[in-house]
């Protein structure tokens, strides 16, 4: 009898038990809880994962091979759809090391309104983070309030460029027109209103009871083990490592800039969630700065930078002077060579550092061009961050590093 | 533009040639950016050499990519871009390889982020990674026959019928 | 000020009525019950899921035309909404989650990508899912705006709403399926 009931499994002992029962599970490419078409064949012990293998690319598009058919200025719409919840900031990077290699000088004002932009995409990318790992805990309600704050940044993207999400927005040496006084009134009122939501949503999760249980000390990794496997941005610092590409080789203004970089301690779902909730404090406070910054300006006309050779003319001009109509000719049917040479650029990106490695051969198109994405690189170390972990927590760890199936694959 | 920090720089140029001699084909600057051109043979004990010495810690394997240059007698190459995060300097570390011997030692002992970088760079050209855990495709289908980041071969889909290739200019 | 002036509710199908019953044909009712409830897999792959999930969100609430329950499982949903692109090695699952499906159902792509391959004229896309499975609305547009991907519902809807209850069973669809490999 005594020896019936001690083989009785009790539910909470099952990792320390001697029986083991190891069944395979598909955590498959199309599942609700995987933000993303990417595939794990979980090895489980009950409810404990003991190992998992990896499938990605899923949605492989091959933008580094469409990358050396297409002109510079046409590469712009493929970086949008890397990561696609913070357009802008991919636009922007892959911009901006394209300047550097031709070595084109952008003037303030236009380096202020990227800031600004850049700004509200990571603010765009941070939402959407936070509020999945609030639904993949079951807090559906914060998913449906952040989703309006991302609306109203739509509305000033859409002022901008014409476009909510996939935006494209800004050209070689800047941007294509320059802002009207829509978008400065829907920039203003953003920045009033958006504190207030922001507080709400924090009110909500953050010292929730039952978020804290389901999110602390899930899912950790140490940060010699983040840096060795290459994480970088939210993911690194929320292990300790103060690592901000807009401090250690500033871009675009960014050292005139007054913001702090959130670091964490344990590198747990927590820490990264909060490093977040932070950035977003301090994502506001970089954009009222360049708006106060901008207002003081007296140019309020630049919008790109003054070369001829690799900046668009405006249209007016194109259809009535004979330069310009010359110089919109030999930019588009490629006469004019970029310089032979390579170069890698980063910035920031809402994941960490987005890396642009452009090869050039002087033609019209890069002969190689590769991006360095932060999903790719830290998503290897899945498997050993949910070792030994619950089911539900590795659900939770997923969404927390933000896993965006765009970038995995590019 | 990223700083380069100048005594860092020349003395990772001291150190490398001194301790790998002519294994190191050439130096120079890129731009930003010091670029060391090595035999492939040496590229591991390199790398860890970097890694472990105590005042130039590269310690950061920013990203690592294949490249196909087939007019190149040495087609395929490699290129390393690594980060002394204490330093803040970069460095880009190239090595090449001949298209009958298509391999490069692997990284992997050294950086654990060079797993899948290696399998994207096998997936993409073809090269070979002795040493490496789990060299299979990461990206492309599994029975894919080729390898499509080479210059010969092209970026379209070789099923579709619909599309005149008149129109297109391919 | 009188508030219930402009909400929109379904018109009753023609039919005999009287004294406490109604009576009308049978495809009419279930046609009715069957467009303003149905149950959808969203199949998102990339950023017209974004779109899909904007639209899910309050501004644009899909949930007011009855999509308000979200299905995960094939065997469970009516609608299956393909959004994002379909890479080659993604073929044969979203084949193997057609199939899983019961009837009826319908099945909307949503975006350049899901409709004919978008702007990637790749080695590794499907050039259209219309390759692997049967496709009854296109919502063109990279991303279609959440006002498109209505219309597109609307669209389904109709189809819902008029679709005769024998037309699973006709020969011509069951030809078009065996041209697909699906049994």
């Amino acid at each position: 009898m005594k020896e019936d009931i001690q083989k009785n499994i009790d539910p909470g002992d099952v990792a320390g038990s001697e029986i083991h029962e190891f069944v395979t599970l598909n955590v498959g490419p199309t599942h609700p809880a995987t933000h993303g078409v990417f595939q794990n064949v979980m090895t489980m012990d009950g409810e404990y994962i003991v190992d998992t293998e990896q499938t990605i690319g899923y949605i492989h598009r091959a933008f580094e091979k469409i990358a050396e058919r297409r002109a510079y200025y046409q590469i712009l719409p493929l970086t949008d759809r890397m990561n696609y919840c913070s357009s802008p900031l991919n636009n922007t990077g892959y911009l901006m090391a394209v300047e550097k290699l031709l070595g084109l000088e952008i003037p303030k004002r236009v380096q202020y309104m990227r800031i600004i932009i850049m700004e509200l995409a990571r603010i765009a990318d941070h939402n959407v983070c936070n509020s999945v790992i609030g639904v993949d805990t079951g807090a559906l309600t914060v998913f449906t309030y952040m989703f309006q704050d991302r609306e109203k940044i739509y509305e000033i993207w859409e002022q901008v460029c014409g476009s909510r999400l996939t935006t494209s927005i800004g050209r070689i040496g800047g941007f294509e027109r320059n802002w009207n006084e829509k978008t400065w009134t829907l920039l203003r009122k953003f920045v009033k209103e958006y504190p207030k939501s922001l507080k709400e949503f924090e009110n909500l999760l953050m010292r929730n009871r039952i978020f804290l249980d389901r999110t602390v000390d899930v899912g950790a990794i140490s940060a010699e083990k983040a840096l060795n496997y290459g994480f970088t941005g939210p993911n690194l610092r929320a292990t300790g490592v103060d690592y901000d590409v807009r401090v250690t080789s500033p871009y675009c203004s960014y050292e005139e800039f007054d913001f702090i970089v959130p670091v964490g301690t344990t590198g747990d779902t927590h820490d990264r969630f909060m490093v977040r909730e932070e950035e977003m404090w301090q994502s506001l406070s970089i954009i009222n700065q360049a708006i106060a910054k901008l207002d003081a300006m007296d140019d309020k006309e630049t919008f790109n930078a003054d070369s001829k050779a690799y900046v668009m003319p405006a249209k007016e001009k194109v259809y009535n002077d004979m330069e310009a109509l010359i110089w919109h000719f030999k930019q588009v049917m490629g006469e004019i060579d970029p310089p032979k040479g390579e170069i890698y650029h980063a910035i920031e990106a809402g994941n960490g550092e987005l890396g642009f490695y452009i090869v050039s051969d002087g033609g019209r198109s890069p002969y190689r061009c590769h991006f360095r994405r932060p999903c790719f690189i830290y998503y290897q170390a899945y498997p050993e961050m949910i070792k030994g972990n619950l089911l539900s927590d590795a659900i939770i760890t997923l969404s927390s590093m933000n896993v965006i199936a765009g970038e995995l694959d590019a | 533009m990223f700083i380069i920090n100048q005594e860092i720089v020349e003395l990772t140029s001291e150190k490398l040639r001194q301790h790998f001699g002519e294994a190191i084909l050439t130096e120079e600057v890129e731009m930003d950016m010091p670029v060391y051109t090595v035999k492939k043979e040496i590229i591991v004990d390199l790398l860890r050499f970097l890694f472990d010495d105590e005042i130039l810690r590269y310690r950061f394997l920013t990203t690592m990519c294949g490249i196909h240059y087939p007019d190149n007698k040495q087609q395929f190459g490699v290129i390393y871009h690594l980060h002394s995060l204490e330093n803040n300097q970069r460095i880009r570390i190239k090595t090449f390889t001949t298209i009958e011997d298509i391999t490069i030692p692997s990284a992997t002992a050294v950086f654990a982020a060079a797993n899948w970088m290696e399998r994207e760079a096998y997936d993409f050209y073809g090269i070979q990674f002795p040493g490496h855990p789990n060299l299979k495709r990461i990206l492309n289908v599994e029975d894919m026959d080729y390898f499509p980041m080479r210059k010969e071969y092209p970026l379209e889909d070789g099923t579709r019928q619909d599309k005149n290739d008149d129109f297109f200019g391919r | 000020m009188d508030s219930n002036n402009n909400i929109k509710i379904v018109d009753i199908p023609e039919g005999y009525s009287g004294n406490g019953f109604f009576a009308t044909r049978m495809d009419k009712a279930v046609g009715l019950a069957r467009m303003n409830s149905l149950w959808p897999l969203p199949f998102a792959t990339s950023c017209c899921g974004i779109e899909f999930m904007a639209t899910m969100a309050p501004h644009y609430d899909l949930a007011r035309f009855g999509m308000e329950r979200l299905s995960f499982s094939p065997r469970q949903s009516d609608l299956l909404m393909v959004m994002g692109t379909i890479a080659k090695k993604m073929g044969p699952i979203l084949q193997e989650v057609y199939v899983q499906m019961a009837e009826p159902r319908w099945v909307i792509a949503v975006g350049a990508c899901a409709a004919s391959g978008g702007i990637f004229d790749t080695y590794s896309v499907l050039q259209g899912i219309d390759r692997v499975i049967p496709v009854d609305v296109y919502v063109p547009g990279c991303p279609p705006r959440p006002e498109q991907i209505i219309n597109g519902i609307l669209k389904i809807q109709e189809l819902a709403h008029y679709e005769s209850l024998r037309r699973r069973n006709k020969p011509e669809y069951k030809e078009l399926l065996a041209t697909y490999g699906i049994e």
